[in-house]
C-alpha cells in the first residue's frame, strides 16, 4: 500500500479514559509519528501550556521541529462554573507536526488547514 | 507575642490592594515584549533591559528589571518586571537559516536555546503577580499561543492587561484586539515610539494594584 499521512479522528470517549497528563503524552507520541490528530474533544488551557512545554522538551530539530494546534475556545463558564472554579469545556482542537500542518484561515466558525508534505525542505 | 511591623503592612495589602507586583512581559516571538521592557525600564529608571531584534527568539533567557515606580498622580505601584522568551509552539533553526542568513551551526544553538526559553516563559507563570500579554495589533489576534495563555491566566486569576502593539504601523488595528478579548483591558501602544504608555502606566497601577485572588493550579 503507498504510504500516505495519517489523521486520527480522537473521540471524546478515547480522550476521557486517559488521564490529563496521559492524554498530553499520547498527544505528543502521535505527532511524533508523524500523525494528524483531530480531537472530538480538545485540551484546557492548562493542558495546552502542558502540551507545549512537552513539546518544547522533545523538539530534536531534524525529526521534529514542533506542534501546529488550532481549535476552538473553551465554551464560556457559567456564573455557577466560575463561582467553583470550574473550567469551561475544552472543543474540536486538531494537531499535527509542524513540518506537516499549517493553518491557512480561521473564524469563528471555521478552521482551514493544510497538509503539506516535505514543507520544510520547500 | 509581639505584633511585627510586616505583619501589619500584610494585613493592610489584603485590605487595600498590592504596591509591589511582579509583572511577567508574555507573548509570542516578535510581538514587542522586549521594546515594551526597554520602554518602561528606560521611562522609569533610564536602563534597558535587553536587546531587540528582527530575527525571532532574541531573547532566550528571561530578564529582570526590578524596583520600577509607576506613579499616577496619588497613585503609585512599585514593579520588577520579568522579560520573557517569546512563546512558540514550534522552533525551526531552517527559518533562521533561510529568512535571516544565519549560518546553521548558529541556527541549531540559538533553537535550542528558543526551545528552553519557552519552558523557562511557561515556568515564570508560577511566580508573577500579573502579566502584560504583548500582541502584535498587525497581525490576527486570535492565534492558539494568545488563547492559550489567556486561558491559563485566567484559570490562574492572575491579572492581564493586554497591550495592542505597534500602533505607529499604519496597518495595525488594536479594535480587532479588543473585540477578540472584550474581558480584557487592553490598551493601545507604540513600544518603539512610546506613544500612549501614559495610558498603560495608569492602567497597570488600577489593574495590578488590586488585591491578589490568586488561584493555584497545577
Amino acid at each position: 500500500m503507498k504510504e500516505g499521512i495519517t489523521v486520527d479522528l480522537v473521540s471524546k470517549d478515547k480522550l476521557d479514559e486517559l488521564s490529563s497528563e496521559e492524554r498530553i503524552n499520547y498527544i505528543i507520541d502521535e505527532v511524533r509519528k508523524g500523525k494528524i490528530l483531530v480531537l472530538e474533544r480538545g485540551l484546557t488551557s492548562s493542558e495546552r501550556v502542558k502540551l507545549i512545554q512537552q513539546t518544547m522538551e522533545k523538539i530534536d530539530h531534524d525529526t521534529f521541529i514542533g506542534i501546529e494546534i488550532e481549535g476552538y475556545p473553551e465554551e464560556k463558564r457559567s456564573f455557577i462554573h466560575r463561582i467553583f472554579g470550574m473550567v469551561g469545556k475544552p472543543r474540536i482542537t486538531v494537531i499535527g507536526p509542524a513540518h506537516l500542518l499549517k493553518t491557512i484561515r480561521r473564524d469563528d466558525r471555521v478552521i482551514e488547514t493544510v497538509i503539506v508534505p516535505g514543507r520544510r525542505d520547500a | 507575642m509581639g505584633f511585627h511591623f510586616s505583619s501589619l503592612a500584610r494585613i493592610i495589602q489584603l485590605l487595600f490592594g498590592k504596591k509591589h507586583a511582579r509583572i511577567g512581559i508574555y507573548g509570542a516571538p516578535n510581538v514587542g515584549k522586549t521594546t515594551l521592557a526597554n520602554r518602561i525600564a528606560m521611562d522609569l529608571a533610564g536602563e534597558v533591559v535587553g536587546t531587540v531584534s528582527d530575527v525571532p527568539h532574541e531573547t532566550r533567557r528571561a530578564k529582570t528589571k526590578k524596583n520600577l515606580k509607576i506613579e499616577n498622580g496619588t497613585s503609585s505601584l512599585t514593579i520588577d518586571i520579568v522579560d520573557t522568551p517569546g512563546i512558540a509552539t514550534k522552533v525551526d533553526y531552517m527559518e533562521f537559516v533561510r529568512n535571516y542568513g544565519i549560518d546553521e551551526e548558529e541556527a541549531r544553538r540559538r533553537a535550542k536555546e528558543a526551545t528552553e526559553g519557552v519552558i523557562e516563559a511557561i515556568r515564570w507563570l508560577d511566580n508573577v503577580d500579573g502579566v502584560l500579554l504583548v500582541m502584535d495589533s498587525t497581525e490576527d489576534p486570535f492565534t492558539q499561543v494568545n488563547v492559550t495563555i489567556l486561558g491559563n491566566l485566567e484559570a490562574r486569576n492572575l491579572p492581564v492587561i493586554i497591550a495592542a502593539n505597534k500602533i505607529d504601523m499604519e496597518t495595525s488595528s488594536p479594535a480587532t484586539i479588543k473585540s477578540a478579548f472584550p474581558q480584557h483591558p487592553v490598551v493601545p501602544i507604540s513600544a518603539l515610539t512610546g506613544h500612549n504608555m501614559q495610558a498603560l502606566y495608569s492602567k497597570m497601577i488600577e489593574h495590578f494594584g488590586k488585591r491578589k485572588k490568586r488561584r493555584w493550579i497545577k
